[in-house]
């Protein structure tokens, strides 16, 4: 029903004239010479964007300073070593980011991988499941507790902390009720045995290199086809050659080194270990999905501002609940991981590896506060950590070493996560 | 004059026993500023409230384009085309310009986010408002003043087409010449045939940018008047509740 009477109806939209005007554009960063680009990156670190800069940087000293100290820190078994030994730990730091992000945590993450690998022996040695089916049953665990998890702090409103703390202690409880007080099955699986100990063929390594090479040349050529195709600015093409050129070197030597025999006695051991594919697929994917998609987006704009997130028509609780479900998942995946490296599956497994997890993922740059950080920041930071731990192993110092050093590490990350953040504000309120 | 955009004739809303709103008739018509002043709990919020949407209405006519409508949900009124600007502007700091434009309204292109598409459009509407103080749209929020903040709200509003733009106190927070920025930011809007709604306790501002002013007095309209009509005395009188006039419909 109307009630304007003998008043015109104005039912069609006008276009909006602001849209037509034509006009010139405001910048992107993506215009101006490399040494333009240059310059704005600097301004960008200066003002607190540090990205995986210190996590970096760090582990580059660490390298320098390991290889000095002891001549055996650089070996290609050394290096297979650090990298199987950083591969559940990674995998953990890069499932806790999803929460990290929302400025959640999940103290139960180390744990869930736990129940999920006792679902799977008991699967495959009770059940007689085949492995891969026995897997992803275990897989679908991990994302039902994920989604419990997240029913309990997006829908209910519980604190994060509290409802992981609760499962922590609650599934170290199920585990022992799962596999037995004391018990302790060995995995007998030759294919998730493999994981660890085996390793891709010679020409298999230089095709992963070729891959990683591959992608990141062309995904940087795809977005520039796109922004040129659009008619926005693109960045200097030399810029990508670099990009490509930073990640090939990166690759080539890797493979270079772990393709040389790194056995102490007549059998020959070389090659990528195939943890690294395994570890590298999964990193790519959830980069894609942080970076690149709407789901990817809302997670952060859920971790920077919620209240924002829900006003703009974000299902916020649902944002949540699959950044829970992602982590218990991945959880899952580290613990795969843990087991194949020990080659046994135990109630306590993953029980000290969280926190672990968690400082990884801070020392890496990903930010407590939330909503910054990606998951190969997570990753350095767990070459951080475990280039630490074997670093001093190495040097012989004893343990209580290790774990005072990886604490100062993580205190000064941080810092540098305060500091910046601190910065990144104050540099607003400046150019007022 | 041109039709108005929005009719509300005779808005009521209570809370329980208390009348928030008794009866308020407010007209917006595209190209034009209105202000909407009033002291503390005279019924400004709830007004807006109502019209995004998030806080329906009791009872009373809310006629768009001529059409009587009910706007029960944000996403009602954003596809009528109002838009609420909310004085704390609900932008993700983390994240930069055009990524807070498009917010929750991302445009995909095989099926992931498409950066070079927003970038232009968030690009594009920033420059048709002749924003200059920006220097790339790939900014994060965080580095930018509250005056640029205020306008990437806008143009967020701009950018989803709307037509009724409505501003909670857009020049709380801001100092002198990012004041003046937002104001003639305003001014562009409404001349761009975009009707506004400006809020504020700046009776200063509203003088500045408002062709037209609507004082609440207590839940009620007490005074509907053209800027160039009236005085500050008159309009303090009004929301103090000294002076009275009736507003016809």
């Amino acid at each position: 029903m109307s009630t304007t009477e003998g008043k015109e109806k104005n039912t069609v939209s006008p276009p909006n004239p602001l849209l037509t005007t034509p006009t010139t554009l405001i910048g992107s960063g993506h215009d101006g010479t490399v040494r333009d680009q240059f310059r704005a990156w600097i301004q960008r670190i200066r003002g607190g964007e540090m990205g995986m800069l210190p996590a970096l940087g760090g582990f580059l000293v660490l390298v320098i300073l390991f290889s000095v100290l002891s001549p055996f820190f650089l070996s290609p078994i050394n290096l297979a070593n650090l990298l199987t030994q950083t591969a559940a730990l990674a995998m953990l730091a890069i499932a806790l980011t999803f929460v990290i992000l929302l400025a959640e945590i999940d103290l139960s993450a180390g744990v869930t991988g736990g129940v999920g690998m006792a679902s799977w022996i008991l699967l495959v040695n009770k059940v007689h499941v085949p492995w891969g089916l026995a897997l992803l049953i275990a897989f679908a665990i991990g994302a039902v507790i994920g989604s419990f998890i997240g029913y309990f702090v997006a829908k209910v409103g519980i604190p994060s902390f509290v409802v992981t703390l609760g499962l922590f202690l609650g599934f170290q409880g199920l585990n022992l009720v799962l596999l037995g007080d004391g018990g302790l099955y060995r995995v007998e699986t030759p294919e998730v045995l493999a994981i660890m100990s085996n390793n891709l063929q010679g020409w298999q390594g230089w095709v992963l290199a070729a891959i990683i090479i591959m992608i990141t040349f062309f995904t940087g050529l795809y977005d520039r086809r796109r922004r040129q195709k659009v008619g926005v600015a693109v960045r200097p093409f030399p810029l990508l050659l670099a990009k490509t050129a930073a990640w090939a070197a990166f690759a080539l030597i890797a493979v270079g080194l772990l393709n040389q025999n790194r056995s102490t006695s007549i059998i020959q051991i070389s090659g990528v270990p195939i943890v690294v594919p395994l570890a590298i697929a999964v990193l790519w994917v959830g980069t894609v999905v942080l970076d690149r998609t709407r789901f990817g987006l809302h997670l952060y704009a859920v971790g920077g501002n919620p209240e924002a997130a829900r006003r703009a028509g974000i299902n916020v609780a649902r944002v949540r609940i699959a950044a829970f479900m992602i982590c218990s998942t991945l959880a899952v995946m580290s613990g795969l991981f843990s087991a194949s490296q020990t080659g046994t599956i135990e109630p306590t497994a993953g029980k000290d590896i969280v926190l672990q997890g968690v400082a990884a993922a801070v020392v890496g740059g990903v930010s407590l506060f939330g909503g910054r950080g990606k998951i190969i920041q997570a990753a350095v930071g767990a070459l951080v950590i475990s280039s630490i731990t074997n670093g001093l192993g190495l040097l012989g110092l004893p343990a209580g070493i290790t774990f005072l050093v990886t604490g100062g590490v993580l205190v000064l990350a941080a810092t540098v996560d305060a500091v910046s953040r601190r910065r990144s504000g104050s540099s607003s309120l400046a150019r007022g | 004059m041109t039709a108005p955009i929005i009719q509300l004739t005779d808005i009521r809303k209570s809370f329980g026993p208390v009348e928030v709103l008794k009866g308020v008739t407010m007209d917006l018509v595209p190209g034009r500023v209105s202000a909407l002043v009033g002291d503390n709990g005279a019924g400004k919020s709830t007004l807006i409230k109502g019209l995004s949407g998030a806080q329906p209405y009791d009872t009373g006519n809310v006629v768009i384009d001529g059409v009587k409508t009910t706007l029960s949900s944000p996403r009602d009124a954003a596809h009528h085309g109002i838009e609420v600007v909310y004085q704390d502007l609900a932008l993700a700091e983390n994240l930069d310009i055009v990524q807070n434009m498009f917010l929750g309204r991302e445009s995909t292109h095989n099926g992931m986010v498409d950066g070079a598409e927003m970038e232009l459009q968030a690009s594009s509407t920033l420059a048709s408002l002749s924003v200059r103080t920006i220097k790339s749209v790939r900014q994060k929020v965080s580095s930018l003043s509250g005056g640029q903040r205020q306008t990437v709200a806008i143009a967020r509003a701009v950018l989803q087409k709307a037509r009724v733009v409505i501003l909670d106190e857009p020049t709380a927070a801001l100092g002198v010449a990012q004041t003046e920025q937002v104001l003639q930011l305003v001014r562009r809007l409404a001349d761009a045939g975009v009707a506004v709604l400006i809020v504020s306790h700046n009776l200063a501002d509203v003088f500045k940018v408002a062709d037209h002013i609507n004082v609440l007095y207590l839940g009620s309209m007490v005074a509907s008047l053209e800027t160039t009509e009236t005085n500050y005395n008159d309009v303090i009188g009004y929301i103090t509740g000294i002076k009275t006039q009736e507003v016809s419909a």
